[in-house]
């Protein structure tokens, strides 16, 4: 029970974060059907990365492409709540290099790349994801 | 001979496959300044030079030419960062007095050693302690104008973060650092002098734009003092970088050094040119 009020302490937090703001920077990506096609690529991105995919070699898929979609979404102040486990726990014993880490970010802007999603909005999301890597690294 | 005993040793270290360092994110390692440290143009920053990260060392090389009305400033340098701790540098200046006829050379060795922090991820800014030495080879003119000592040490820390999409969704670098130093003119023109013999507090900045992962541009600002009592100015320069790889950086700037040595209004191109060897 602890997990998903955490997860929407911070879901809230978040959200309340840019609340006051017009435009969200969820309309900005182009709302849920962008996400979805960063998702997708950022996916292609690690299948065809010889370094990244073996940390995935467990992974259900679908799963994480849900569930990173769902982060996505909170992360730009869509209208979602994250059910996934938390950082820590997906990342847990993976031991995950700064190096391998920053290599990761660089596919994920490759996604975001294909996706023709603007460089000023790639940082301000990439802005929003930043204190993940604390929950990542060297686990 | 320390640039060789340090590559040596660090290709004893290095072992792994995965040694060779390429795990920044790209135009977040900086550039190499004149003196050879990991910096802007003019400026150490509190970055160390090369994409290494805390399991990786990545070796660095540059050249840098200043045109000015009266002189010309070559610099040729390396660097080896280790493991995004400690930065060990070698930098050689060749100031061509192209107006006046002769040249002045000197060494400079530079180490850093990265104090606290990640210059993109950490909520505070990194931050680096630095020294260069310097060794001036041609004390001729330093001589003449008066100067104390034919070789000096700069300590400096520097402050250096990155904001995420803070200019308008672009991201923003600055950069502040304070130097202890004697040297005139970089120590070209060598260490104090008749108004000053004693270390004083100079401040830098640096203040860039990514404009996209591969162009930055941005400003620089260095003071310096006047020990001679030639009325030295502060260094000022506008840099364009274009950054195509992690394995190379090219930077044009303007640059506006003020009076060296009696001759006033030195301004001209800056050019260099870096690269990642390992």
């Amino acid at each position: 029970m602890v997990k998903p009020l955490l997860v929407i302490a911070v879901c809230v937090a978040i959200l309340s974060g840019c609340a006051s703001r017009s435009d969200t920077l969820y309309e900005e990506l182009g709302g849920q059907a962008k996400i979805n096609e960063i998702v997708e690529n950022f996916v292609y991105e690690i299948e065809y990365n010889d370094t990244i995919l073996p940390y995935f070699a467990d992974t259900d898929i679908d799963r994480f492409m849900e569930k990173f979609a769902e982060q996505l979404c909170v992360f730009s102040g869509g209208p979602c709540s994250y059910s996934g486990d938390t950082m820590e726990q997906v990342h847990g014993g993976m031991n995950i290099t700064e190096a391998d880490f920053n290599l990761t970010v660089d596919l994920f802007i490759n996604a975001m790349n294909k996706a023709n999603v603007p460089h000023t909005v790639q940082n301000k999301l990439i802005n929003r994801m930043t204190h993940t890597r604390e929950q990542m690294l060297y686990l | 001979m320390r640039l060789t005993k340090l590559i040596s040793s660090t290709l004893i270290f290095c072992t792994g496959l995965a040694c060779a360092g390429d795990g920044k994110l790209i135009g977040t390692a900086g550039l190499n300044q004149l003196e050879g440290s990991g910096g802007g143009g003019i400026v150490p920053w509190a970055t160390l030079s090369g994409y290494d990260t805390q399991d990786e060392v990545s070796v660095n090389a540059f050249i840098t030419q200043v045109n000015l009305e009266d002189y010309r400033l070559n610099v040729l340098g390396a660097s080896v960062s280790l493991y995004d701790r400690a930065e060990f540098s070698v930098a050689r200046h060749v100031f061509d007095l192209t107006t006046l006829g002769g040249e002045i050379a000197q060494t400079v060795y530079g180490a850093k050693f990265k104090l606290y922090g990640d210059v993109v991820y950490s909520d505070w800014p990194q931050l680096s302690a630095g020294v260069q030495y310097k060794d001036l080879e041609d004390t001729a003119v330093a001589n003449l104008v008066g100067s104390e000592d034919t070789s000096g040490t700069d300590i400096y820390l520097a402050a250096t973060k990155v904001h995420l999409g803070a200019a308008g969704g672009y991201n923003l670098v600055w950069n502040l650092t304070g130097r202890l130093t004697k040297a005139n003119q970089l120590g070209l023109l060598g260490f104090g002098g008749p108004q000053n013999s004693d270390y004083e507090l100079m401040l830098e900045g640096s203040l860039g734009v990514l404009f996209s992962r591969h162009f930055a541009a941005g400003i620089e600002y260095r003071q310096k003092p006047d020990n001679l009592g030639l009325g030295e100015d502060d260094w000022m320069d506008v840099f364009v970088t274009y950054i195509p790889s992690k394995k190379v950086n090219f930077t044009l700037a303007w640059a506006d050094l003020g009076s060296i040595a009696g001759a006033t209004g030195q301004k001209g191109l800056y050019l260099s040119v870096g690269g990642q060897l390992w």
